[in-house]
C-alpha cells in the first residue's frame, strides 16, 4: 500500500540548513496501523506531510498505492489528497464557517464520493448525530477532533494519516477518540499511519517504529 | 467543476457567519460604483442632450455650413447656394427668455430639413405641416420644456423682448430647453431679419466643397458631421472635472472593498490551507474566489448602479443649472440612460472588485497546504509589508514628478494629483510605525509599550481605511482651498467688474438708440456706458469682442493682470486690445503681441495692451474701443449698455425705465441683483463639487467603520491576555480609542500638506488646463482645524461601537480565546 524508502528532508534556517529526516525506509500494507512515535521536533510531523503529498522531500522515495509521489504534479497531488488519503491534524483543522454535517461530508464531496448513509454511520459512531446543526468553535476539543476523523474517513481512503490525533485533548478524551478511530479505520480497511509522542496510545496499533537522529528504529 | 462548486460553498459559507463583514464588502463595492456611475450618468445625461439637440434638427450625420468668423450670416448666402444647386436647410439659433426662464428659439424650414432629423419627420403629419405654416403658426417644444415653462399647448407667451410666440404645441422630437418655430418667426422672435446661424447639408447629400466656396466667397466653412460640436468642446473639460471627481470617489471606496476582502482574506487563511490539504488545487481555489467576487460584483453593482441613479437625480438640477449659466447648454432634467451605462457601472464594479481581491489572489496561487508555527513570523512580514509599501510610495513620487516634468496639460495635472495622493497613502502605515516605534521605545510603563507594540501589529489591518482617510481628508483640503480661494478672488473680481449701477439690454437697437436719448437727459445718470458686443473666431475659438467707451469708471475698476504702461491710452487712441486670460494662453499670446481679428467689415491687426481675468466664461473674449467695435464690427449687437447712478437713484431710475420703455426694454438689473445671480451660478457649480467631496470624507469613515468592526474580533485574541494580566476592560478600550484617535490624527496632519499640494495643483495647473484662467493660491488654515476635527469625529464615530463591545465584554468571551488555543 505504501512504501518509502531513502526519504530525506531538511530545513533552511538562518544559522543553516538543519536535517530532519536522513534516509527513512518502512512500508505499510493495506489495513495494517503503524505508530510513529518520537520526541518533539524528531520530524515525525515532516514525514507524515511527505507521506501525505503536502510537502516535497529533498530525495527519496514515496510510493502509495503504486503511484510515486516524487513524481507527481501539484495537481495530482492535490486529487490523490482529496481521493486517497484523509487526514486528521493536531488542530482539527475544520472549515469554521460550516456545521458538523457539512464538515463530515465536504472532503467526499470534493472528491465526488458523497454518501450520506455512510455519513450517517460515522456520525452515528462517532458520538456526532445530535451535533450536526453545531458549528466548530460550539464543540469542545474532543467533539472537534471526532468531527476531523469523520471527514477523513468519510471519503473511505486508501491510507488515514493522523498528527498528534489526541494531543490537544484530555487524556480520557483521547482514548475515546482513539478507540472510534481504530474501530472505524478497521471498517474500512485502510491503512492507518499516526504520529505520537504517547507511548500509550502508540501501543494500541500494529507496529511502532520510532524516529530518532531522523531514521527510523523498530519498536 | 464539482471541486469549484464546493470549495465556492466553503467560501461562501464564511459570509453566512459574518454578515456584518460582508455588508462592509458589499456597501463599499455598492457605494464606490454608485458615486462613479453618478457622475457617469450626468456626463452622459449631458452628451446625449448636446447630441439631442443636435440630431433633432439635422438628424445627426449631417454636416453644416457656418459663419467663417462665427455669428451670423445673411440668408442671401442661403439663396445663392440653393440656386448653385447646393441642397442646403437654413437653420437660425438665439437665445431668449420666457418669463424667468432661459430658452433657445430654433427656426427652420422643415420642407428642406434633411430626412434623417427627427422633426423631418413631421412632414409626413401633413396637419402638424399645416400648422406649422398657416395661420398663426406653431411653436414646438418637448413636453419637458412646457412643463418647466410652466404653460400649457395653445398658449401664446412673450419673449423678454415683448415678441409674441406662435400657439405652443408639445412634440417629443423636439430637443431640451429648446422652442422650434418656422425660420421667419425665429427671424422676428430674435429680431434677427434676413440673418441664419447655419445650413444644414444632408448626410447622403453630394458636396462640391469648390462650389460652395466660390459661391459663399468665403464667408462660410464646412464643419464635418464627426466634429465635435462647439458646445461638447467648450463644456468637455466641466465634464472631466465631475469624471476625476467621481473617479477620486470611486478609489476611495475601493479602499473599502480592499479591506473588507483583504481582511476576509487572512479570516479565511486557515480555511484556504485546509481546503489545499484537502486536495482543492490552487487554480481550483482561485477559480471559487473568482466565482464569488463575481456574485458578489453582480449584487453590489447593482446595487450601486441604482444607488448611482439616484445620485444622479439628485443632483442633475445643480448640474443642468451650471450648464446652463456657463455655457447656455439646455440638458434634460430627466434621466434617460440606456443599457450602456448600465453595463459600464458593472463593469467598473467588477474591474474594482478584481482590483481589490488581485492581491488575494496572488497569495492563493503561492499558498502552500502547510501552515508553519511560527510565532513572531508577523514581525518579518510587517518589516516586509512596510518596505513594499515604502518602495511603492518612491514609485508613485516619481511618477508624479515625471507627469510634471514631462507632461503637458489636463491629464498630467489629474497624473500628478493622483500620483502624489498614492505616494501620500502609500508612505501613512511607514510613517505610523516609525512613530509608534518611537513610541515604544521612549514609553517605560508597560501597558504603555503594549500600546505601541500593539499597534504596530494593528497597521497593516487598518491602513487601507487610514489610506482612504488620508485621501478623502486630503481631498477635501485641496478641493476646498481652491474651491474657497475661488470663491474670494471670485467675489472680488466681479465687484471690479460690476461696476455700474445699472445694467439694462433694449429690445431693438433703434430702441436703444431712443432710450439712450433719454438717459442723456436724466441728471440722475452720471455715464452711459454702451458694452456692445460682436462675436467672430480666432482660430478654432469663438470669440466674444466688447466693446469699452473712454470712461474713468474703466481705467480706476477695470482688472488687468498684465498691462502696458499706456494701456488706457493705447485702447482708444491706437490699434490695441484687452485680452482675456483664457484667450491668451489659447492662443499663446502675450502682453505686446499682435493679434490678427476676423472682423465683419474688414479684418483688423491689433496690440495686446492688457489681459484681464474672465473668470467662468467658457469663450474668449476681447475688450476693445467701443468706436472700434462701430467701424469694424457692423453686426455688433447694439442693445447692451451699463449706468452709472448715484447709489440711492438706482431703484428710482429702474422704475423710471420700465415705466417709460416698457416692452422696449428685454433686461433690467441693478448691480446688486446681478452680482447675487453670478454668485448663485458659483456656488451651483461647485454645489456637486461639495456634494462629492463630503460624500468621499463619509465613505472614509465608513471605511474605517467596517474595518475596526472586522478587526475587533481578532482584538479580542490580542487583547484577552492583556486582560488576564491585570489592566481592566475599560483601560483597555480607553487605549483602544486612543490608539483609532492617534492614527486619525497623524492621518489628518499628513492630509494636510498633501492638500495643500493638492490645491496648488488645481489651480496652477489643472484649472489652467482645463478652463484657461489661474487662480491665486490661498491657504486657509480654519479649514484646517474644521478637516483635523472631522478626522477625529469620523475616527470616533467608527470606533466607538467596537470599543463599546470591547468595554462590555463578558470574562467568558475573553477566556474563550484561551480555551480555544488548547
Amino acid at each position: 500500500m505504501l512504501r518509502v524508502e531513502g526519504l530525506r528532508k531538511s530545513y533552511s534556517t538562518p544559522q543553516g540548513s538543519v536535517p530532519v529526516l536522513r534516509g527513512v525506509d518502512f512500508t505499510l500494507a493495506a489495513g495494517a496501523s503503524l505508530a510513529l512515535t518520537g520526541e518533539s521536533g524528531s520530524g515525525k510531523s515532516t514525514l507524515l506531510h511527505l507521506v501525505g503529498a503536502l510537502d516535497d522531500a529533498d530525495s527519496g522515495e514515496v510510493v502509495l498505492d503504486g503511484v510515486a509521489l516524487t513524481q507527481m504534479s501539484e495537481h495530482a497531488r492535490a486529487a490523490l489528497r482529496r481521493e486517497k488519503i484523509g487526514i486528521v491534524f493536531q488542530q482539527f483543522n475544520l472549515i469554521p464557517s460550516l456545521t458538523v454535517a457539512e464538515n463530515l461530508g465536504f472532503q467526499a464531496r470534493l472528491a465526488g464520493r458523497y454518501d450520506a448513509a455512510w455519513q450517517d454511520e460515522l456520525a452515528h459512531r462517532l458520538g456526532l448525530a445530535a451535533l450536526a446543526a453545531r458549528y466548530p468553535e460550539e464543540l469542545s476539543g474532543g467533539q472537534q477532533q471526532r468531527v476531523a476523523i469523520g471527514r477523513a474517513l468519510a471519503v473511505r481512503p486508501k491510507l488515514l494519516l493522523a498528527d498528534e490525533p489526541t494531543g490537544n485533548l484530555d487524556e480520557a478524551s483521547g482514548d475515546n477518540v482513539m478507540t472510534l478511530a481504530l474501530d472505524l479505520v478497521a471498517a474500512t480497511g485502510c491503512a492507518f499511519l499516526m504520529a505520537t509522542h504517547s507511548e500509550r496510545l502508540a501501543a494500541r496499533l500494529q507496529r511502532r517504529v520510532r524516529l530518532e537522529s531522523g531514521l527510523l528504529a523498530t519498536q | 467543476m464539482r471541486q469549484t462548486l464546493w470549495t465556492l460553498a466553503a467560501l461562501i459559507s464564511h459570509w453566512r457567519r459574518r454578515p456584518g463583514n460582508l455588508a462592509t464588502l458589499v456597501l463599499g463595492l455598492a457605494v464606490a460604483t454608485a458615486l462613479w456611475s453618478g457622475v457617469q450618468a450626468l456626463n452622459a445625461q449631458a452628451r446625449m442632450s448636446y447630441d439631442a439637440a443636435t440630431a433633432a434638427i439635422s438628424g445627426g450625420g449631417a454636416r453644416t455650413l457656418v459663419a467663417a468668423r462665427g455669428g451670423l450670416f445673411d440668408q442671401d448666402l442661403f439663396v445663392k447656394l440653393r440656386r448653385a444647386g447646393v441642397d442646403v436647410s437654413p437653420v437660425l439659433e438665439g437665445a431668449a427668455r420666457i418669463g424667468d426662464q432661459n430658452i433657445r428659439i430654433i427656426g427652420v424650414e422643415p420642407v428642406s430639413l434633411p430626412r434623417a432629423s427627427p422633426i423631418a419627420h413631421q412632414r409626413k403629419r401633413a396637419d402638424v405641416l399645416e400648422d406649422f405654416f398657416s395661420g398663426e403658426g406653431r411653436a414646438f417644444a418637448a413636453p419637458q420644456t412646457l412643463r418647466r415653462l410652466a404653460l400649457a399647448e395653445g398658449a401664446r407667451p412673450q419673449t423678454e423682448r415683448g415678441r409674441q410666440l406662435p400657439p405652443l404645441a408639445a412634440l417629443a422630437e423636439a430637443p431640451p430647453g429648446a422652442i422650434v418655430v418656422d425660420i421667419g418667426v425665429a427671424q422676428r422672435l430674435l429680431d434677427r431679419p434676413g440673418k441664419l446661424s447655419r445650413l444644414i447639408i444632408a448626410e447622403d447629400a453630394a458636396i462640391d466643397a469648390e462650389r460652395i466656396k466660390h459661391v459663399a466667397a468665403g464667408a462660410l466653412r464646412l464643419v464635418a458631421a464627426d466634429d465635435e460640436s462647439e458646445l461638447a468642446r467648450l463644456t468637455d473639460s466641466f465634464h472631466l472635472n465631475l469624471t476625476a471627481f467621481g473617479f477620486l470617489a470611486f478609489l476611495v471606496g475601493l479602499f473599502i472593498v480592499h479591506a473588507a476582502y483583504g481582511l476576509a482574506f487572512e479570516q479565511r487563511l486557515p480555511t484556504l490551507r485546509t481546503l489545499r490539504a484537502l486536495g482543492v488545487a490552487p487554480p481550483n481555489l482561485v477559480v471559487a474566489m473568482a466565482c464569488e467576487i463575481a456574485v458578489l460584483t453582480l449584487i453590489a453593482g447593482g446595487a450601486g448602479v441604482i444607488g448611482g441613479y439616484a445620485i444622479a437625480q439628485a443632483l442633475l438640477p445643480d448640474v443642468a443649472k451650471s450648464l446652463e449659466s456657463l455655457y447656455g447648454a439646455q440638458i434634460s432634467e430627466s434621466l434617460s440612460l440606456d443599457l450602456r451605462w448600465l453595463l459600464s457601472g458593472l463593469v467598473m464594479a467588477g474591474a474594482g472588485a478584481a482590483l481589490a481581491a488581485a492581491s488575494g489572489f496572488a497569495k492563493t496561487l503561492r499558498l502552500p497546504p502547510l501552515s508553519v508555527a511560527r510565532p513572531i513570523a508577523w514581525r518579518a512580514e510587517h518589516h516586509r509589508y512596510l518596505r513594499r509599501q515604502g518602495a511603492l510610495a518612491i514609485l508613485a513620487l516619481v511618477a508624479a514628478a515625471c507627469a510634471y516634468g514631462f507632461g503637458d496639460g489636463l491629464a498630467s495635472g489629474f497624473a500628478i494629483i493622483g500620483c502624489s495622493l498614492l505616494a501620500a497613502a502609500l508612505f501613512l502605515p511607514v510613517a505610523l510605525a516609525g512613530a509608534l516605534a518611537l513610541g515604544e521605545r521612549l514609553a517605560r510603563r508597560p501597558l504603555a509599550r503594549w500600546f505601541f507594540a500593539d499597534g504596530r501589529q494593528e497597521i497593516s489591518g487598518l491602513s487601507l481605511a487610514l489610506m482612504a482617510l488620508l485621501v478623502a481628508l486630503a481631498a477635501n483640503i485641496g478641493v476646498g482651498g481652491m474651491v474657497e480661494g475661488f470663491r474670494q478672488t471670485f467675489t472680488r473680481w466681479l465687484d471690479a467688474r460690476l461696476v455700474a449701477e445699472i445694467y439694462f439690454e433694449a429690445a431693438t437697437p433703434a430702441d436703444a438708440r431712443d432710450i439712450e436719448a433719454w438717459m442723456r437727459t436724466q441728471p440722475d445718470i452720471s455715464a452711459i456706458l454702451p458694452v456692445w458686443r460682436a462675436k467672430t473666431r480666432i482660430g478654432a475659438w469663438p470669440v466674444e469682442i466688447v466693446g469699452m467707451t473712454p470712461h474713468e469708471t474703466y481705467a480706476a475698476n477695470f482688472p488687468l493682470m498684465e498691462a502696458a504702461d499706456d494701456v488706457w491710452t493705447a485702447l482708444y487712441a491706437e490699434d490695441a486690445v484687452l485680452v482675456s486670460e483664457q484667450l491668451a494662453r489659447r492662443l499663446g499670446v502675450g502682453l505686446g503681441a499682435m493679434i490678427d481679428i476676423p472682423a465683419s467689415t474688414q479684418d483688423w491687426r491689433a496690440r495686446i495692451a492688457g489681459i484681464f481675468p474672465d473668470y467662468g466664461n467658457p469663450k474668449g473674449q476681447l475688450r476693445i474701443d467701443h468706436e472700434k467695435l462701430k467701424r469694424y464690427f457692423d453686426d455688433a449687437s447694439g442693445v447692451h449698455y451699463g449706468l452709472r447712478v448715484a447709489f440711492d437713484a438706482t431703484a428710482r431710475v429702474i422704475d423710471d425705465m420700465q415705466r417709460r420703455f416698457d416692452g422696449r426694454i428685454a433686461r433690467i438689473i441693478d448691480q446688486s441683483e446681478l452680482k447675487r445671480l453670478s454668485t448663485d451660478v458659483f456656488e451651483r457649480t461647485f454645489a456637486v463639487t461639495a456634494a462629492l467631496n463630503m460624500l468621499t470624507l463619509i465613505v472614509s469613515g465608513v471605511a474605517l467603520f467596517a474595518s475596526l468592526l472586522t478587526l475587533s474580533d481578532m482584538r479580542q485574541a490580542r487583547i484577552a491576555p492583556v486582560w488576564a494580566l491585570g489592566a481592566t476592560r475599560r483601560e483597555l478600550a480607553g487605549l483602544e480609542m486612543i490608539r483609532v484617535l492617534g492614527f486619525a490624527a497623524v492621518a489628518a496632519v499628513c492630509a494636510t500638506p498633501l492638500g495643500l499640494f493638492m490645491s496648488w495643483c488645481l489651480v496652477a495647473i489643472v484649472n489652467v488646463a482645463a478652463f484657461g484662467w489661474r487662480l491665486p493660491f490661498h491657504m486657509f488654515p480654519s479649514q484646517w482645524l474644521v478637516v483635523f476635527l472631522l478626522a477625529l469625529c469620523a475616527a470616533f464615530l467608527a470606533a466607538l461601537i467596537p470599543v463599546a463591545r470591547l468595554a462590555r465584554a463578558a470574562p467568558t468571551d475573553l477566556l474563550e480565546v484561551f480555551s480555544n488555543e488548547r
